[in-house]
């Protein structure tokens, strides 16, 4: 595997930054009550939204799950217009009606939902309209280690395999679905040697490794743009943080987290970056205050934006003369 | 002996003593073990009971809501966490056509002692797939019983009858009834320590009058009781029927009160239309009409998703103050 340039490392830093910072602001001023519903961060699995969405170009289509805000800045939303939603503002990419686990742009071809599980079928959808348009577009589909134990990733490897759709499959194994471990929930240790009942390929791999993350898609989505289909991925990585905000997680052994702050994907990259890569720090420093300005105007954007009227409550159930 | 626990507190009691009672009772779902249910409504159970009894599953509600069909089936009677309603999509094959069917379609041969139990309702912006009522889509299935309670005391008492009932009951349990710290509301009540039923089937007059009769469940019982105290300072009396299963329907208490009030409000937290609220008033339509004075009335979500936004939100839920304005109209019709 060639090694990423210093520019192509630190473009990914750069992203990498932008996700971590934005959630750490984001689950403080949920803390304090001004953002409605649950709040799921993904601190901690940056390097996973990153690696991956390096690989994808516009036309490319991401699905994801209640954990989303790191794949849509990696797919490079708005900010601002993002932020807006999750504080249930007219601005917002959904006009406030879908909030933080309903995140739509079609700018950036990228949808999620609530439903564990339910992003798959969807995205093996997409794949199937790019292989009919003629397309080397691809599809992928982010989910959790849980989400694996869902009907619905069999079914929707098997169609993808069978039809050699442009899918990948990437699995975010961060131990936990909730408060069930892996172990408890998955009766093998890695969900891609489940790609060998659906006669695809499955790769293993660090999640936490950016660079590792980003070249592994890389074969993927070649694979997927040449038409040879679907693959599934699992990286392993680890959650930061609570299921959601306000989660006790009396479930989680201290010294399980403490390691797992030691491994933790930024960490591991500003070391690779100033070590091998001859950057220094005040480089990285500088990125970091870069990125906090553009989170402080998403921030600004959203709480001075408008809320929306009552009565747009009763708008968008159908489309506005529904007949073509 | 009675003390005062909170909604999930309530849920949780019942279940124990069930499983100390009855070697058949277990309970599974999705975290209900260490982290003790989502809604804080498992807690205690796994200590007491162990892994054996109370069973975390993998993320798979087909297959472990189907399983506790097939547990059932043999004998054993589990209780079924299914963590938001929202997501019986994923199961819906495994409930309305196995559990809800296979009594009828073996002739009686099997039965499926089971328990449902699941969370609904929304009032805290958690959107369109984690705030839905629900309730009624299964009422519409025969074979199902559809349960839902409003109160600690009601939670406790009719949870043992569903585990005792032998056929398969859904239960409704309220977030916002719950008691837990980051949701808003939550009722606490008195609550007997020792076992205790409450009949499937009985509707309870949460509050007597006689000028109108508001027929509700869940949250929107409390709803109701405080728009009742304001419209009781104006002098005018409504009569609160709070239905607490929705099958068995209780048509008796509803048209009793109809005939003594004339009319009728009904507040329904889910979507308004092919709902509960549509058959209670075509129950009285039918059966009662001559006794009301005045058009029923409805007051329900119209027809939307429950949209994320606060302000949005609010104008869709219905409340204590929209109560209040569809009762008074309507006493004044
Ligand atoms: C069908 C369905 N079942 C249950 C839930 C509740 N739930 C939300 S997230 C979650 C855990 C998901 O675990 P995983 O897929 O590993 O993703 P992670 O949260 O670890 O990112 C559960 C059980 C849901 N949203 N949808």
């Amino acid at each position: 595997m060639a090694k990423l340039t210093k520019e192509e490392l630190i473009k990914m830093y750069s992203q990498m930054v932008l996700i971590r910072l934005f959630e750490s602001k984001i689950g403080e001023i949920y803390g304090k009550g001004a953002i409605p519903g649950e709040m799921h961060l993904s601190n901690g699995q940056e390097a996973i939204a990153v690696g991956v969405c390096a690989n994808l170009r516009a036309d490319d289509a991401v699905s994801s799950t209640h954990r989303a805000h790191g794949h849509m800045i990696a797919k490079g939303v708005d900010l601002k217009k993002m932020t807006a939603e999750l504080f249930g503002r007219k601005t917002g990419l959904c006009k406030g009606k879908g909030g933080h686990m309903h995140l739509f742009d079609p700018s950036i071809k990228f949808g999620c939902g609530g439903i564990v599980g339910a992003g798959m079928p969807l995205a093996v959808g997409s794949g199937l309209a790019f292989k009919r348009k003629g397309l080397d577009s691809v599809s992928v589909v982010f989910f959790g280690d849980g989400a694996a134990n869902q009907g619905t990733f069999h079914e929707s490897l098997n169609l993808a395999a069978l039809w050699k759709l442009p899918v990948i499959f990437v699995c975010e194994d961060n131990r936990y679905g909730i408060s069930v471990t892996k172990e408890m929930s998955t009766a093998i240790n890695s969900n891609a040697d489940r790609a060998v009942s659906y006669g695809i390929p499955g790769v293993a791999a660090d999640g936490n490794d950016v660079a590792e993350v980003y070249q592994v898609t890389k074969a993927a989505v070649e694979r997927a743009r040449k038409g040879e289909g679907p693959t599934l991925l699992e990286f392993t990585t680890y959650r930061l943080m609570g299921h959601f905000e306000g989660d006790p997680e009396v479930y989680k052994p201290k010294e399980e987290q403490e390691e797992a702050l030691r491994n933790e994907p930024i960490i591991r990259l500003e070391k690779v970056l100033t070590k091998e890569y001859g950057v220094n720090v005040e480089e990285l420093v500088k990125i970091k205050e870069a990125r906090q300005a553009e989170i402080a105007e998403a921030i600004k954007f959203a709480e001075t934006s408008p809320w929306p009227k009552p009565e747009e409550a009763l708008e968008d159930v159908f489309v506005e003369g529904g007949v073509r | 002996m009675s003390r005062i626990l909170t909604f999930a507190e309530a849920i949780s009691e019942a279940m124990a003593q069930e499983m100390e009672r009855d070697e058949r009772v277990f309970l599974m779902g999705e975290d209900v073990g260490r982290y003790g249910g989502i809604f804080g409504t498992d807690v205690g159970l796994y200590d007491k009971f162990g892994p054996n009894r109370v069973i975390d599953t993998p993320i798979s509600e087909s297959a472990f809501i189907g399983a506790g069909i097939g547990a059932a089936m043999e004998g054993l009677r589990p209780i079924v966490e299914l963590m938001f309603v929202d997501f019986f999509g994923v199961a819906m094959d495994q409930i309305f056509n196995h559990m809800a069917k296979i009594t009828y379609m073996s002739g009686g041969n099997f039965s499926v002692p089971m328990v449902l139990r699941t969370a609904i309702g929304g009032g805290y912006g958690d959107a369109a797939q984690h705030s839905q009522i629900l309730y009624s889509l299964f009422a519409h299935v025969p074979g199902i019983k559809v349960v839902v309670p409003s109160t600690p005391y009601d939670a406790k008492g009719l949870l043992i009858s569903s585990i005792r009932d032998d056929n398969p009951v859904m239960f409704f349990e309220h977030k916002l009834l719950a008691g837990l710290d980051w949701l808003p509301f939550g009722v606490k009540g008195e609550v007997p320590e020792e076992p205790y039923t409450i009949p499937l089937g009985k509707a309870d007059i949460k509050r007597s009058g006689k000028d109108l009769t508001i027929v509700t469940a869940s949250l929107m019982v409390h709803r109701a009781l405080a728009a009742a105290e304001k419209l009781s300072a104006e002098g005018i009396e409504a009569e609160i029927i709070d239905l607490r299963s929705l099958v068995p329907l209780d048509k008796e208490t509803i048209l009793t009160s109809v005939a003594k009030t004339h009319r009728l409000l009904i507040v329904d937290e889910d979507y308004l239309s092919y709902g509960m609220s549509g058959e209670i008033a075509a129950v009285v339509a039918e059966e009662g009409l001559y006794d009301l004075e005045a058009p029923i009335k409805r007051l329900a979500v119209p027809d939307v998703p429950i949209p994320f936004s606060h302000p949005m939100e609010d104008f869709v839920l219905p409340n204590e103050k929209k109560i209040y304005a569809a009762a008074k109209a309507l006493v004044q019709e």
